[in-house]
């Protein structure tokens, strides 16, 4: 009995990491391919080691315009879906206020639509308004998707905050805004952070909302669709392992930041472990 | 109200302890932190839904350049049905097998990471993200180098004649299942993991101590307290799967399209409106069937 157990106590683990092993496979093909230099253009195999793509990324300029480009659209949109998804979060956790369940209905729809249905009724809708397709209305797409996200995140750690913490700095005589100042935004911010990672991330990856809306402008996803058809440059790669080990750093930072806060014993939030998707 | 349940937060705070509304600029306030954000859902994603439904209705005989009339043209539902349904069915398909193959593979892995991996946990669950990191579409397109003609997996698998020596796994439904299965399979066991942390070991000794054998301990008591986490699952990963193109268009071949794939060129090549709006909203239909079927069945009405 015990053995048995022993046994299968392992074998779930076992499991366990072959699928971690199929997770991470392409992570490390898209390292490699980095460092190769293909055969030809349409050829996806590994042919021979060279550094050139790493010390080129840009040999092909239209890519680093793309990935500029996606830089900005993630950067604006964030900007924007953090504020307004902060303040929504906000509304939610602190005020009982009439409609509240409508609320969270259109803040959880936009989560449940498909890709194609949010991508598809923007495009019909910017096409009859006669508003021409480009880099605002990507920017107005992604925001879109994005508040919902922030939301949710912002929401998580607001809710297990400790309201005696902003009870007493009232007590001791801090006015509504000192407080707010003080106490609160630093207690929500690793959550804030946190959200504006996660839009960032939607935002620079999203393909299927972004091809339905971008007109003309060439994001790095759209570049790269385009490429897979006229055949990958193999700094594509170069780009898509920078991207893993930026990600990668900063997930290390916040951890390392994370238990260094519970050493000095501050409170930390849910957000911190980086959830996806939270409660609504 | 939850999709995906929360990854736990430790302390249990209640969550809402709204203060007793106070003047009336409280009693506005909410309102007003509302009012931006909830405007912006309201015109760039109800009020596009509803120009999407009058788009499918309008005249199937107009073109982007002429314009659209909007007929009540209920027939363009039919028609596009009748002229595309192997691609609805094979959407559903390939997304459905591919999350059988998701839940073989994510239920061990976030059962795994939830009571086994001790100290290890974070970073396992780094590891379950860590695809996330890179572009969705450059890690699709090393699933081409993966199943190339060339390449290792292929030689090994006609080595050991599984595969004929001139069969292919790239452009094949396998390797669009396959595609899909990697790439949505965290969106499942992240909610999976989250309820399975939750579960008490305890419970598990109880029932081995009243002499259940392991699989009965799973049956009874592991798996119905994993519930709300795996229902959550199965509808992030299902819905994006079920409505991707980006699988099908990089590992497969037209053969193996997908009713994204019929939307895209509909909306972006063919131009033709109508039938794009048209399957897009049967698209939508098709999956809230589905999810709402299956939250009936799965009988956990908490989770939305």
């Amino acid at each position: 009995m015990r053995l048995s157990r022993w046994l299968a106590d392992r074998c779930v683990m076992i499991v366990a990491l072959l699928v971690l092993g199929y997770l991470a496979l392409p992570i490390l093909v898209v390292a490699g391919l980095s460092f190769n230099r293909p055969s030809s253009r349409l050829s996806y195999d590994f042919n021979e080691f060279t550094l050139d793509n790493w010390r080129q990324p840009c040999a092909t300029s239209d890519m680093c315009d793309a990935v500029v480009r996606s830089v900005q659209i993630g950067f604006i949109a964030t900007v924007v879906a953090t504020v307004l998804g902060t303040l929504m979060a906000f509304a939610l956790v602190r005020h009982r206020f009439r409609g509240r369940s409508g609320i969270n209905v259109l803040i959880f729809l936009p989560m449940a639509t498909p890709e194609l249905v949010m991508g598809t009724s923007l495009l019909a809708l910017f096409v009859s308004a006669g508003v021409p397709q480009g880099f605002w209305t990507i920017v107005i797409a992604h925001v879109m998707f994005c508040v919902s996200f922030v939301v949710v995140t912002v929401k998580a750690r607001l809710a297990g905050m400790d309201r005696r913490l902003e009870e007493a700095a009232m007590d001791l005589y801090a006015s509504e805004w000192q407080t707010f100042r003080r106490i609160t935004l630093p207690l929500v911010l690793p959550g804030i952070v946190a959200a504006a990672l996660l839009a960032f991330s939607l935002s620079f990856d999203d393909f299927i909302i972004t091809n339905f809306n971008a007109g003309t402008t060439v994001t790095f996803p759209m570049y790269v669709w385009g490429a897979a058809q006229r055949g990958i440059p193999p700094q594509v790669n170069v780009i898509g392992t920078a991207m893993f080990v930026i990600a990668l750093l900063l997930v290390g930072l916040s951890s390392l930041r994370g238990r260094r806060a519970r050493r000095a014993n501050l409170p930390v939030g849910p957000a911190q472990g980086a959830p996806v998707r939270g409660r609504s | 109200m939850t999709l995906l349940a929360q990854v736990p937060t430790g302390s249990g705070q209640p969550a809402a302890t709204p203060p007793a509304a106070r003047s009336g600029r409280h009693r506005l306030l909410p309102y007003l932190l509302l009012l931006p954000g909830a405007a912006w859902l309201l015109v760039f994603f109800g009020v596009p839904l509803v120009q999407l439904a009058s788009a499918s209705l309008y005249d199937p005989s107009g073109s982007l350049s002429t314009g659209y009339a909007l007929t009540w043209a209920f027939g363009n539902y039919p028609d596009v049905l009748q002229a595309y349904w192997p691609q609805f069915l094979r959407s559903f398909g390939y997304a459905g097998v591919a999350l059988v193959l998701a839940l073989l593979l994510g239920y061990p892995l976030a059962y795994a990471i939830a009571q086994k991996a001790g100290r290890w946990k974070n970073l396992l669950l780094v590891c379950v993200v860590a695809p996330m990191f890179t572009s969705f579409l450059v890690r699709t397109l090393a699933w081409k180098t993966i199943l190339s003609d060339n390449g290792a997996l292929v030689g090994l698998l006609r080595d050991v004649h599984l595969l004929a020596p001139d069969g292919r796994l790239l452009a094949t439904p396998f390797a669009v299942v396959l595609g899909l299965t990697y790439n949505f399979l965290p969106f499942l066991v992240l909610p999976l993991y989250a309820s399975l942390e939750r579960l008490d070991y305890r419970l598990l000794e109880a029932a081995s101590d009243l002499y259940a054998s392991p699989v009965q301990a799973f049956r009874r008591v592991t798996l119905p307290l994993s519930m709300p986490g795996l229902v959550a699952g199965t509808l992030l990963f299902f819905i994006p799967a079920s409505g991707d193109y980006i699988n099908a268009e990089l590992l497969g071949t037209p053969n193996e399209y997908m009713i994204g794939n019929v939307i895209d060129s509909a909306f972006l090549v063919r131009l033709d409106y109508p039938q794009g709006a048209a399957l897009s909203f049967l698209l939508m239909a098709a999956i809230l069937a589905v999810v709402f079927g299956y939250l009936r069945r799965a009988g956990t009405e908490e989770v939305l």
